[in-house]
């Protein structure tokens, strides 16, 4: 099996705190996972810790993606080998408007990996067609980077572009949240799109709405900085109707 | 040197000067001479006054400087015409070299009559304006802006007649360029805006040649009833270069100004706009950007007297200091009593991207009416992390980030501009400023050489 993410033992601490208390996980490619678990779980530590935020400091463990030593890369060269994090909270950036932040960022993948820059009217034309998946209101392509943007908007810009850069790795972290039931099936068309053989979705939610169109292969649920289980997707359907309790009780190796 | 000094050697040099000074000027320019001098020298060179409370002018006069008391033979470079080129933007351009105005070929009378002209000319043609309105915006409200009286020969005159909209911007191309010598200049500028008329003006400010340079400039600007100007200024010089910029602006009723006032480069840079409020209902917008790096310093001081009631001002500062650098900003808000339903709003925004840059921030609200509406507000801040990590997590190295937000800072600025197409040129003047790269554009081969 093609193994595209590989999670060993891995700790990190914020601020001397520490919050990632030995996760391990595997993802291959083809796959969809979800991520569910309690707020303060550490789901979004997890994610910013792969995605290379740097006030989240790795004191033990390893983290492989493609092969590769993930935690020796920062942040901009585990974008260009392929991750891509949807943030639970995306962040506004005056003055940048969307479109440049755009061309930007895909060029310097395409430099990355050898490629020229992209031609100005096909990268229009690509970008045109990405924003007809997302369902996305070409207005706010000039308009500052989230900016003044809904949340529902800002969470659609998220996946457009996801779309855009097309990751072989995205973490959705509660892309669903704050989404109406349009918007909802728009951002799951989205990712449905994009997988592939060759890629693979982690998602994290807190709902089975989501789930109901991007359908996992596995669910992981994460307690207090573990992963304590892991199973099929039946396991989100429990969680809907239990809550995380039952599973509070359990130690990590019972699942 | 001292200050005293100083301003025994500007006694000495304006002693001298009388006499040529008559005779290559206009009795309506001698006129203000020796008062404006004496109370020039009665304090001399501003050292920490309530104005000038962090503003060190020493080292900006302390040099050996060639002041030109005649006209000089003017040549412009065909190449420096081309440099202050906006694509896409038709201007009148007029421009002046160490403060003397170049002969254009353009009859004196424009479209709709309006006249722009060099100040002397318009002495002798039209000297019922200059009477009523020379020295009249300015008048002793500035010591420094009291020596260019003292000094004042040239400069650029404008006057846009009643219900006239200006069919394209002025755009006034200041130069400074010396051959072996180090140059002082003080040019006077006078803008008339009739009532109901509405023109744009761009100011750009350049330097030449690699000597060293004190500009004094002054520029008296008066809004008639309801009328409408749009006014930028432009600053890329060299880091040799040291600017007293002066604005006095009179509003009459309802009438509009919007400034905005762009440092991209420069030594010493000091900017006073000095505006009255002083017909009901007028407005202000002023918009001031500036970036500074190495040991540059930029202070900026702005004074808004709301004379009238029913006024309105808004003013918005944003400056980007790297390595050394020093800014000041000071608003001065003045609400005379009467001058109910005043709105003033005031903000002052500074990204610091060194530990050694420094920003002395003052808001000076003074306020002696009832039923006001002030704010104000300053920050000093770092980039953001969280946006930091934002972009880098789409792939974008961390320089090119830095960038990004640094852009998007001043953009807030920029983004203003009416003309699209010097909002544009602007952006792309701002890029290049901040990516340290040459701005091929403007003529500023020397900051590479000077700053390297
Ligand atoms: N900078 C920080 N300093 C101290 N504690 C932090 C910091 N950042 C996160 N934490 C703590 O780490 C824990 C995990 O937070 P995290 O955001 O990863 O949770 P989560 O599982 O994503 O929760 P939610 O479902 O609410 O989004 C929380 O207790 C949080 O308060
Ligand atoms: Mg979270």
């Amino acid at each position: 099996m093609n193994k595209l993410l590989e999670i060993r033992d891995l700790h990190a601490v914020v601020d001397g705190k520490e919050i990632l208390k030995g996760i391990n996980l595997d993802v291959n490619a083809g796959e969809t996972h979800a991520i569910m678990g309690p707020n303060g779980a550490g789901k979004s530590t997890l994610s910013a810790v792969l995605a290379g935020r740097e006030n989240f400091i790795v004191t033990r463990g390893e983290v492989w993606f493609k092969g590769k030593n993930l935690l020796e890369m920062p942040a901009e060269n585990r974008a260009r080998e392929g991750l891509f994090l949807s943030f639970q909270y995306p962040v506004e950036i005056p003055g940048v408007s969307t479109v440049n932040f755009l061309k930007t960022a895909i060029n310097e993948h395409r430099k990355y990996s050898g490629k020229p820059p992209y031609p100005p009217g096909e990268f229009l034309k690509m970008i045109r067609e990405k924003m007809e998946w997302v369902g996305i209101d070409s207005k706010l392509l000039n308009r500052s980077l989230n900016e003044g943007f809904s949340g529902g908007e800002k969470k659609k810009n998220e996946i457009f572009q996801m779309a855009v850069l097309e990751p072989v790795l995205a973490i959705l972290d509660e892309t669903d949240s704050g989404l109406d039931i349009d918007a909802l099936r728009v951002v799951a068309n989205g990712v449905n799109r994009l997988k592939g053989p060759g890629n693979a979705v982690i998602v994290i939610t807190h709902y089975q709405r989501l789930l109901d169109h991007v359908v996992p292969d596995v669910v992981h649920v994460l307690h207090d900085g573990r992963v304590v289980k892991t199973a099929g997707k039946e396991l989100a359907i429990e969680l809907e109707k239990k809550g995380y309790d039952w599973i509070k009780q359990q130690s990590p190796g019972e699942n | 040197m001292s200050t005293e000094q100083i301003n025994s050697d500007l006694s000495a040099i304006f002693r001298e000067a009388r006499k040529p000074l008559r005779v290559n000027s206009n009795e309506l320019l001698d006129r203000h001479r020796e008062e404006a001098f004496l109370h020039f020298i009665a304090s001399g060179i501003p050292e920490k006054t309530e104005e000038y409370a962090h503003a060190d002018l020493l080292p900006a006069f302390d040099r050996d400087y060639h002041l030109m008391l005649r006209p000089p033979r003017l040549k412009v470079n065909p190449d420096a015409l081309f440099t202050c080129n906006v694509p896409g933007l038709d201007t009148r351009v007029r421009f002046t070299v160490n403060g003397w105005t170049a002969r254009v070929d353009e009859p004196l009378e424009l479209p709709g009559g309006v006249v722009i002209c060099s100040l002397p000319t318009a002495a002798e043609r039209y000297p019922g304006l200059l009477e009523l309105h020379y020295n009249h915006h300015a008048g002793k409200r500035d010591t420094l802006a009291s020596l260019n009286t003292a000094f004042a020969q040239d400069g650029i005159f404008i006057n846009v007649p009643d219900g006239v909209n200006m069919d394209k911007p002025l755009q006034i191309v200041n130069l400074m360029q010396g051959n072996n010598n180090n140059v002082m200049s003080f040019q006077r500028n006078l803008a008339i805006i009739g009532k109901g008329a509405t023109a744009t003006i761009l100011a750009c400010d350049h330097t030449l040649s690699d000597n060293a340079f004190l500009s004094n400039s002054v520029t008296e600007i008066a809004l008639s009833e309801n009328a409408s100007l749009d006014y930028y200024q432009v600053q890329n010089q060299h880091v040799e270069a040291s600017r007293i910029n002066a604005i006095f602006v009179t509003q009459e009723r309802a009438s509009r100004l919007d400034a905005n006032t762009i440092t991209l480069y420069g030594g010493f840079t000091r900017n006073n706009l000095i505006v009255a409020l002083a017909g009901e209902g007028s407005e202000c917008n002023l918009h001031g950007m500036y970036l500074s790096d190495k040991k540059q310093r930029v202070d900026n001081f702005t004074s808004i007297e709301h004379a009238a009631p029913g006024c309105r001002s808004n003013e918005l500062f944003k400056g980007v200091l790297d390595d050394s650098a020093v800014a000041d900003f000071t608003g001065r808000v003045i609400v005379r009593p009467g001058a109910r339903k005043t709105e003033a709003y005031q903000a002052n925004h500074n990204l610091l991207l060194s530990d050694e840059a420094r920003v002395n921030t003052r808001p000076q609200l003074i306020i002696d009416a009832d039923d006001v509406k002030c704010s104000h507000g300053a920050t000093v801040g770092q980039l953001d992390d969280e946006a930091m990590f934002y972009l880098r997590s789409r792939g974008i190295s961390e320089a090119e980030a830095r960038l990004m937000m640094m852009f998007g800072f001043a953009h807030e600025i920029v983004g203003r501009i009416r003309l699209e197409p010097l909002r544009e040129q602007i952006d792309n003047l701002v890029d290049k400023r901040l990516r340290g790269e040459l701005t091929k554009c403007y003529n500023c081969v020397r900051h590479c050489k000077k700053t390297s």
